[in-house]
């Protein structure tokens, strides 16, 4: 219950305290006297509102200490006229809506002033209402370790002198950027465990995908939301046949798509949808990649042709050898081995310490009929991962050959 | 996790009669909530049984039986799908769903398998699921 309800107060609360520290401890008070009350008078028909008037309340306390009262006062001062109690005219005054001020946390948490981790921490933890413990269960460090960062993130937002609020102009974008990496960060934490035994932490995804569509439905006018929503969706459908039956990774053309999650397919493909009728960008480009696949009842049935355009866009939108590299599989795909090859070959400066661009050769090669080549490339590829069921994949498929 | 969440049914949703205008705007503003949280997935309503059917097996036999069926309270009139983080959290969300008829009603709340629970199967069944998913549109 207090993870429905403490994002919001705390974001109703930071609003008026421009602090969310102080935000968070008031929120805490509240839940506390909900605990202590509810038991004997009974929860009331909505314990929302009641806790939001508690909180309500000790802001106007706080407020009332004085710590924000002058300032405030100035500010209020042609708002309002003279208020009887300015404090509680204060706390009245920001009785506006709710969503935006979930928008302000957001994108305070996600400041770019914070380290990513930090980021992290505090954002699961203030917008995602989850515990410390679970935080750090999630990320596989001490609960100390998530303490820590939470405690100097709020410490930094208040030295820096972070604002309460949506950023607007040329701010926005890289300010959109950055709470659209913390997301897919937790996502991608889960999708792909870079840490532990599993290879993948479905939680997680579950939480970012519930992040992001929150904001998705704060600020629906942001076509980047949209498509990384999308994007998250679509992969998280293919998270019940990614991994076999010894726990061994499954690569994507390999797997049973009859476990794909449909509705996650249906609902990524509306995001999808949502996102290039606002416009696009790198998250929504990728959305649109993987919809390609989830598209495809069979592998065979995959438009490649579509993917290797929508790589061509995104290697202009946002050139990087990755891209290239995936680019080259898709037109390998789609013109053949020899012309993935082709592009795969001017990329050797950039990844050769990167275990998939050899991976990646010796496909082509092998398919060329350069067995020997192949086998070389895969043990390459073998010895520069730090995954060991990924090596493991890599040697079978070297073995096979 | 996710949860599969049943309205069931009533004599008034079992005889075909619309909901009236004021419960359908308050259960709208329930669905927005939902939707503001992140944590709706899918959700549907579901004809009376009048325009149903039952099919019983008994070993090699199938008998069919059209509704309507007795016992509304025991029929399902409608579900959503939900993303939330434990089962105490779903009863949290039903709490605050308006009352689904007049006069009262009940909510069912099951949490659903997921395929991760499942592991991969033997390569039989899964060309079995694969022709499955690959003729079904």
């Amino acid at each position: 219950m207090f993870r429905i309800e403490s994002p919001k107060l705390i974001a109703g609360l930071a609003r008026i305290t421009r602090d969310i520290g102080v935000a968070e401890e008031l929120a805490q008070d509240a839940l506390v006297a909900a605990l202590e009350q509810w038991p004997r008078g009974g929860i009331p028909d909505r314990p929302g509102a009641w806790l939001m008037q508690a909180a309500k309340h000790r802001a106007i306390d706080f407020v009332r200490r004085g710590q924000l009262l002058e300032r405030k006062h100035q500010q209020l001062g042609h708002e309002l006229g003279a208020p009887a109690d300015p404090a509680e005219a204060l706390v009245e005054a920001l009785d506006d809506e709710l969503g935006d001020d979930l928008l302000r946390l957001i994108f305070t948490s996600c400041h770019p002033v914070l380290p990513p981790d930090a980021r992290v921490a505090l954002t699961l933890r203030l917008v995602g209402g989850l515990s410390t413990e679970e935080i750090a269960r999630a990320f596989l460090v001490p609960v100390q370790t998530i303490q820590q960062r939470i405690v100097r993130a709020k410490k930094q937002l208040a030295e820096a002198h972070v604002p309460f609020e949506v950023p607007r102009g040329d701010d926005l974008a890289p300010r959109l950027a950055s709470v659209l990496e913390v997301i897919y960060l937790v996502f991608n934490e889960g999708y792909s465990a870079t840490t532990g035994d599993d290879w993948m932490r479905p939680e997680l995804c579950e939480d970012a995908l519930r992040l992001g569509r929150v904001l998705a439905g704060l600020a629906p006018g942001l076509a980047e939301i949209h498509g990384l929503v999308a994007l998250m969706e679509i992969q998280a459908s293919r998270l019940a046949a990614r991994v076999g039956p010894n726990g061994e990774p499954i690569l994507l053309l390999d797997q049973n798509r009859a476990r794909w999650d449909r509705l996650l397919i249906r609902r990524g493909l509306e995001s999808l949808a949502r996102a290039q009728a606002i416009g696009g960008g790198v998250y929504t480009l990728q959305a649109a990649i993987a919809a390609c696949h989830a598209r495809a009842d069979r592998p065979s049935d995959t438009d490649w042709h579509a993917i290797v355009a929508l790589y061509g866009e995104l290697a202009r939108v946002a050139p990087s050898p990755i891209v290239e590299l995936n680019r080259a599989v898709a037109v390998g795909m789609a013109d053949g081995p020899a012309a993935g090859l082709a592009i795969a070959d001017r990329l050797a400066d950039a990844l050769s310490a990167y275990y998939l661009f050899w991976s990646v050769r010796a496909d082509f090669l092998a398919k060329l009929g350069r067995t020997a080549e192949a086998r070389t490339e895969l043990a390459r590829a073998a010895e520069l991962t730090t995954n060991a069921r990924e090596r493991q994949l890599l040697l079978e498929r070297a073995a096979k050959l | 996790m996710r949860f599969m969440v049943f309205v069931k049914a009533t004599k008034e949703s079992e005889s075909g009669a619309l909901p009236k205008r004021e419960m359908l705007s308050e259960m709208g503003k329930f669905n927005q909530q939902l939707i503001d949280a992140g944590i709706l997935l899918d959700a549907n309503g579901l004809q009376p049984t009048s325009k149903g059917a039952r099919v019983t097996f008994n070993g090699s036999k199938r008998t069919v039986v059209d509704g309507p069926f007795t016992e509304a309270k025991e029929l399902v009139a409608g579900y959503w799908i939900w993303q939330c983080k434990s089962l105490a959290e779903a009863i949290e969300w039903v709490k605050r769903c308006p009352n689904p008829h007049d006069g009262g009603g009940e909510i069912e709340i099951r949490q659903i398998f997921e395929l991760t629970d499942f592991p991969e199967v033997p390569e039989e069944v899964k060309k079995m699921e694969q022709h499955f998913a690959a003729t079904k549109k």
